[in-house]
């Protein structure tokens, strides 16, 4: 073989094919206030907020290594973010989105401040106890309902659109957009430097250190930057829900249990897991969530089951038999055939 | 030849993708010294690990008296006589001298060597019975990692460079001892990178070199020049 | 005199919360595993109470004798069938599948004893005190932080004077070496798991007599012996204690200012300690 003939890449034939099938399919689902129902459109929406909540989580404890069980944290803090801004601030519901994502990466800062000093698993732990603080706290604050929550006044989801169904459509394509917007910039992240220094730390903490990554500083910006989109998706939650309550804002297994099995089921570490995860855990829930309980114990042995038998979850095993990457992250060396000769 | 108490036929060792060990065989005879010498990268330790199961093999690939033990447990080689005095000590920081003496005699097979025995070797040792393992120096260390591997009255032992790091008046007091250690029917395999020390205590040798035997042969009569062949690769 | 009366209640307070952290501190310290579904265990226990109160008619203190042993064999059977297999270098599947064991026992409890918050009672016990000059101490609570210091007394000498601490130091020292001792660490990791569900079998019941519990509360008994543990250092039992009751004593002082403030308090003094000594007070590991 001619060295010559190889070159590499990071595009592939299947990349190329899911890119054309993925805009067409984002293009359908753009259309949608004109083909589908009020109630399929509600589901869908919850499903790509769902969606961008998991890319998130994957992108911190799928590549930064940073395994957090306190995201609802962000949620909560977004959502209540959202009912202050707009009641008190009188700021418009689009604007609170934006400045509510700023306020979630100011306060993540000395957040990771304090809880980077945990490691591993004492990590993941100490974001549950902030996610607490955060939860009770909010409950003291009696203007925003205290314990008992508030609703979002009518004047100010007016403001949105004024008939229900254009409201319906605008947070149905926040939703879509939102996620659309989180999985491209996890993609591009990943892309770039830091996405390699990221890679490199999952691998190897050690050898990245030494070989000049800073790590504490990679996974801090990782953190940061989760942490205000994750609040932007949790005003665009209670957006949609229009009432907010601290026990619902700040719920572990809404925000986060929900999240890490979507994760685990469809592949930690990988862009397409999330998505495959989303759409499986819809599906079992549409088809499951009447059992209460029982589906619950399911989804729990289903994600251990996976985390023991197949560790890379399902997107593990489908990359694992035909070798396709839908979003082109790895180098593959590849032969190009020039013409025979002879 | 006596009947061999350890057989490796055709031992292969990997490292996720990188192989250490290619088809080694080897034979280690009832009650005799066999050593292994070797360049640094060579496979030595790899082979003592081997052995001792910590790291895992085919069934046939490791024969002890008659038993194919390759895919057995750590633990489970070691009930059956064999112990590893590992290259770098490897003492339990958190135990004292005395409990990492007592934990290596916990597989409680029956023999001359006991808490006693071990203290009439190395006297120093039962004066630091109850320091913390840690603040020994290099060669007392040594002696408790000798100590803790002989207090399971093994029948095979394996040094895996015990001089290593050792200041050689320390290193000399071990080998003196060593006689009076392997004396009592063991068999023993000897890993050491100081070639004239591993020959002056063995009766065979084997050398590896990039995870094959390039050598092997009688300690006694051995010419220098074919070892550097074998250790080097080159003359 | 009620500020010393509610340090004294956070300080007997922490004794429970010390049960709580000892099993965790334990199995931290033997196999570098945190366990996340270790509340839900703790909350497994009170109903294991429940159930073997309702059926023999035990008091809750001698339900013990039956809870302590299933807790045992449930823990050595969930490590060796479940856990061990998640062990080694990255630190996820641990995390994971223990957390996804927390669901599934939140659930499994949700299904066989419904949503009702439920009590263990434990007759007259429940309201004795003892006067103390004008303190008037409850006899429960002084009980829970007596069987506290019994409990760590106990783990404490099983680590340092007993073969078998010497069998779990020597493996969480150096896995592969305690191996070649004889120590299969399987059936070690099994049997310190074994004696985490024991205590927490205790923590449990303890619990379960103090204040009613229904099958949600699992994740926030995890988080106070979780403060309790980094609090009082890691790997530093008799830290656990102190790490409890620092804890505790924080939460009656926030519920003294207002009723509100009580957790919160808790999560505050821990992440200020966090702050200013993030290895804990009493270190003994590096985490």
């Amino acid at each position: 073989m001619n060295l010559s003939n190889l070159h590499v890449t990071r595009t592939s034939r299947a990349a190329k094919a899911a890119a054309v099938v993925g805009a067409l399919i984002l293009i359908v689902l753009i259309a949608a206030p004109w083909w589908a129902g009020r109630a399929d459109m509600r589901l869908m929406g919850e499903l790509f907020l769902y969606l961008a909540l998991a890319s998130l989580w994957n992108l911190m404890a799928g590549y930064a290594g940073l395994v957090s069980v306190g995201q609802q944290a962000y949620v909560g803090f977004g959502g209540y973010m959202l009912f202050a801004l707009t009641i008190f601030g009188g700021i418009y519901p689009l604007g609170a989105i934006a400045l509510a994502g700023v306020l979630g990466a100011l306060v993540a800062v000395p957040v990771a401040l304090l809880i980077f000093r945990l490691r591993g698993a004492y990590f993941a732990i100490g974001t549950w106890v902030i996610a607490e603080v955060f939860r009770l706290s909010f409950a003291q604050v009696s203007a925003l309902g205290g314990g008992s929550g508030s609703s979002l006044p009518v004047g100010i989801v007016k403001s949105l659109a004024a008939s229900r169904s254009g409201r319906e459509h605008l947070s149905y394509w926040l939703a879509l957009g939102s996620t659309v917007i989180v999985i491209a910039a996890v993609y591009l992240l990943l892309r770039s430097r830091n996405g390699l220094a990221l890679t490199a730390i999952r691998d190897n903490e050690l050898a990245a250190g030494s070989l000049g990554i800073d790590i504490w500083r990679t996974k801090f910006v990782v953190y940061v930057v989760t942490a205000a989109l994750t609040t932007m998706i949790g005003a665009l939650i209670f957006l949609q829900k229009l009432r907010i309550s601290p026990d619902a804002a700040f719920s572990v297994n809404d925000w986060t249990a929900f999240v890490i099995f979507i994760v685990v089921i469809g592949g930690i570490g990988t862009i397409e897991g999330p998505i495959i995860g989303t759409l499986i855990f819809f599906v079992l829930r549409e088809t499951l969530a009447d059992l209460g309980t029982i589906y619950l114990l399911v989804l729990g042995v289903v994600a251990i089951v996976i985390m023991l038998k197949a560790p890379n979850g399902i997107w593990g095993l489908i990359r694992g038999r035909f070798d396709i990457e839908l979003f082109p992250l790895s180098f593959r060396v590849k032969t190009t055939h020039p013409s025979k000769k002879g | 030849m006596p009947d061999p108490i350890l057989t490796l036929q055709g031992l292969n060792a990997f490292y996720g993708d990188f192989q250490a060990l290619y088809g080694i065989d080897l034979e280690v005879a009832e009650g005799e010294v066999l050593a292994i010498i070797g360049a640094n990268g060579a496979g030595k330790t790899t082979l003592m690990r081997s052995i001792s199961s910590l790291t895992q093999n085919r069934p046939e690939m490791v024969r002890y008296r008659g038993e194919d033990i390759g895919a057995l447990r750590a633990d489970e080689v070691a009930a059956r006589g064999i112990a590893l005095v590992p290259e770098g000590r490897q003492l339990f920081p958190s135990l004292s001298v005395e409990e990492n003496l007592i934990i290596g005699g916990q597989i409680g097979r029956k023999g001359a060597w006991s808490l006693p025995a071990i203290y009439k070797l190395f006297p120093i040792l039962e004066e630091r019975r109850h320091q913390q393992s840690t603040s020994l120096s290099g060669g007392q260390q040594q002696m408790v990692a000798i100590g803790r591997a002989l207090m399971a009255n093994p029948d095979l032992i394996l040094f895996d460079e015990i001089s290593l790091g050792l200041a050689p008046i320390i290193i000399k007091d071990i080998y003196a001892a060593l006689p009076g250690i392997i004396g009592e029917g063991m068999s023993a395999l000897i890993v050491e990178q100081d070639i004239t020390k591993a020959l002056a205590v063995s009766s065979r040798f084997y050398c590896l070199q990039e995870g094959r035997v390039s050598l092997e042969g009688t300690s006694a009569t051995i010419a220098r020049e074919d070892i550097s062949r074998a250790y080097f690769g080159v003359a | 005199m009620e500020w010393v009366n509610a340090i004294v209640q956070g300080t007997l307070l922490g004794g429970l919360y010390a049960l709580f952290a000892a099993g965790l501190s334990l199995i931290f310290g033997v196999m570098r595993l945190v366990n996340i579904a270790h509340g839900d265990l703790i909350v497994l226990g009170a109903y294991l109470g429940l159930s073997v109160t309702t059926v023999l008619g035990l008091n809750p203190l001698l339900a013990l004798i039956v809870v302590v042993p299933i807790m045992a064999a449930f823990g050595y059977v969930l490590q060796r069938g479940i856990l061990n297999q998640t062990l080694g270098k990255d630190i996820l599947p641990p995390l994971l599948v223990t957390f996804g064991l927390s669901v599934i026992i939140q659930n499994a409890l949700l299904e066989s004893y419904s949503a009702d918050p439920q009590k263990l009672n434990a007759g007259a016990l429940e309201t004795a005190s003892v006067a103390v000059g004008s303190l008037s101490m409850g006899l429960l609570p002084l009980l829970t932080f007596g069987i506290a210091i019994a409990v760590i007394a106990a783990l404490q000498w099983t680590f340092y004077r007993t073969a078998l601490g010497r069998a779990f130091r020597a493996t969480s020292d150096n896995q592969e070496i305690a191996q070649l001792m004889g120590l299969n660490r399987r059936h070690i990791f099994g049997l310190a798991m074994a004696l985490a569900l024991s205590v927490t079998a205790i923590a449990g019941i303890m619990l379960g007599i103090r204040t009613s519990f229904d099958p949600s509360i699992g994740g926030g008994r995890l988080i106070f012996g979780f403060e309790a543990v980094i609090i009082g250092g890691l790997g530093n039992l008799w830290g656990t204690l102190v790490g409890g009751v620092i804890l505790g004593v924080a939460q009656a002082i926030g519920a003294k200012i207002d009723p509100g403030w009580q957790l919160l308090a808790g999560h505050i003094a821990f992440l200020v300690i966090l702050a200013l000594r993030p290895n804990g007070l009493f270190p003994r590991i590096n985490g």
